[in-house]
């Protein structure tokens, strides 16, 4: 096991009654790097992730986070990780003040009053802070999943589908936001998207997930040259019609 | 910090109280709603019991008898109440997933549970127990000390049917969202409430000498009509509460397991 890797997976296997959803994948994220998951719905991402965070338990195989073991001290290391996801919602009847401050307490964030001010300020949350989750917009509600999600400083962060919701612009922001707290915290982020202009732009390493295993990894520009491709898209669809073709 | 949230800790139970707080606190019918059907449920029997006083020996030689045993049994029910729908608000809003990716253990948040059933009931019927001295001069605080054992044995048992239909809840998802609201009276015909356990047939004596609240009541009228002290009562409700308890959060941790591994703390909701 490596010293550097923030995230180390070795053959895992989720398989429900019906259906294998991650099929014996294997790879590390060193620290400090941003490496997304692409693939489409029902490559296993998802559950990827869930297994990750230890919301979801391994049919087999070993994880380790920031050098713990996931499948047998997670609560070591979850205060030092964060997500955030469109699957999950945040309670629609607390205001997003009252979200942040519980989640800041479940954390053990220090100053809670002073970095739910600081993230309001970074998200433009301020005007929002006193009112029900439940009554934000879509884009509002991305904003307030992502502040919590840093709440912790969190040395690794998951994002399955960050910018899913947000209009161009405010996607933009938020990858040029991402972008920024990377390079200033040094932090870790493992990424699922269907975005490929966000994974382009964010990851440097791509796993290419299809069936639950993953097929080939590479940087972006390095994936579409070695398919023949002239975009990261192409190489999406070209292994995405793949599996249609494979189906039964 | 690792080997900070590796223990127990009091701040997340905190932090998830103040969450439930928040809940209580925003919403009017949900508060109001903790207080209405105590207070509706004292009303309904204290002119009972002032009707069967000049009708009933029974009542007659106890007059609180009735009122006592209503205010006790929605200790219970409250306080099994105040488990489930705090658990069932998380359901409900698809909370779970975020609350199991961060530090929070299962049992930092049963204990929260417990804290929050424990406030509910003191909400829901101290104004009710108030308002019976106003409104019948019926005090069950006249029980005194056995009052205190009483109140803790029923809401123990609370918990622990609490913790079982929570089980029931990770298991089976909002599926099983009416066990919640009517699993408990179940028990109520053999609990003994508002009649001695003799009455009952003997194989439901059997029964109901297995249910804490069973012993409780009896204990209570054994206050009421010969101001004993029931100590064989409350120490066969002790235990069965402890085993009932162990049961209950024992199922609920497993069931959590489960979930993991069935990956329905990610599908939890409608």
């Amino acid at each position: 096991m490596s010293d550097t890797a923030a995230v180390e997976v070795e053959n895992l296997v989720k398989r429900y009654k019906r259906a294998t959803a991650v099929d014996g994948i294997s790879f590390a994220v060193a620290r400090g790097a941003c490496v997304a998951l692409l693939g489409s719905n029902g490559a296993g991402k998802t559950t990827t992730l869930a297994m990750l965070l230890g919301l979801v338990a391994p049919s087999a195989g070993t994880i380790r986070v920031l050098g713990e073991d996931m499948l047998r001290h997670r609560h070591r290391v979850l205060g030092r990780m964060n997500f955030s996801s469109p699957y999950v919602d945040l309670p629609q009847r607390m205001t997003v003040r009252q979200n942040l401050d519980v989640y800041a307490r479940l954390y053990g964030v220090a100053d809670v009053r002073a970095r739910i001010d600081a993230l309001a300020r970074d998200f433009q949350l301020e005007t929002l802070l006193d009112r029900a989750v439940g009554r934000l917009s879509a884009g509002q509600k991305t904003r307030v999943a992502l502040a919590k999600a840093l709440l912790n400083e969190p040395e690794l962060l998951l994002l399955d589908e960050p910018t899913a919701s947000l209009d161009p612009d405010t996607a933009d922001w938020v990858r040029g936001y991402l972008e920024a707290w990377r390079a200033r915290t040094g932090a870790t982020v493992v990424l699922a998207s269907h975005n490929m202009a966000e994974v382009e732009r964010l990851a440097s390493d791509v796993l290419m997930m299809r069936r639950g295993q993953i097929v080939d990894r590479g940087a972006p520009h390095a994936l579409v040259r070695r398919h023949g491709h002239d975009t990261l898209e192409q190489v999406f669809l070209a292994i995405a019609r793949e599996t249609e073709a494979a189906a039964p | 910090m690792s080997s900070a949230v590796a223990a127990f800790s009091f701040r997340r139970v905190g932090a998830m109280v103040r969450r439930y707080v928040y809940l209580l606190v925003g919403s009017g019918p949900r508060a109001l709603e903790l207080i209405y059907w105590p207070i509706v449920q004292m009303i309904l029997w204290g002119f009972t019991s002032q009707f069967l006083m000049t009708n009933s020996s029974y009542v007659a030689r106890a007059g609180g008898v009735l009122l006592g045993a209503v205010l006790l049994w929605d200790v219970m029910f409250r306080g099994q109440l105040g488990v489930s729908v705090s658990f069932l608000e998380e359901l409900w809003s698809r909370n779970l997933a975020g609350l199991f990716a961060s530090p929070l253990r299962p049992i930092e948040w049963a204990a929260a549970l417990v804290v929050m059933s424990l406030m509910r009931v003191l909400v829901g019927l101290v104004p009710a127990a108030l308002l019976a001295i106003v409104l019948y001069h019926y005090s069950i605080f006249t029980l005194g000390l056995p009052l205190l054992a009483f109140f803790i044995l029923l809401l123990a048992m609370g918990w622990g049917i609490g913790f079982i239909i929570g089980a029931f809840l990770l298991r089976y998802g909002l599926g099983a969202e009416s066990m919640a609201w009517a699993a408990v009276f179940v028990l109520a015909p053999a609990a003994a409430i508002y009649y001695p356990v003799a009455i009952l047939p003997v194989w439901l004596q059997y029964i109901a000498w297995a249910i804490p609240a069973a012993h409780v009541f009896e204990g209570m009228r054994a206050v009421m009509f010969h101001g004993q002290f029931p100590l064989a009562h409350l120490a066969a409700a002790f235990g069965l509460d402890a085993l009932y308890l162990a049961i209950g959060v024992g199922a609920f941790l497993v069931a959590f397991e489960i979930a993991r591994r069935r990956g329905s703390l990610l599908q939890s909701g409608e």
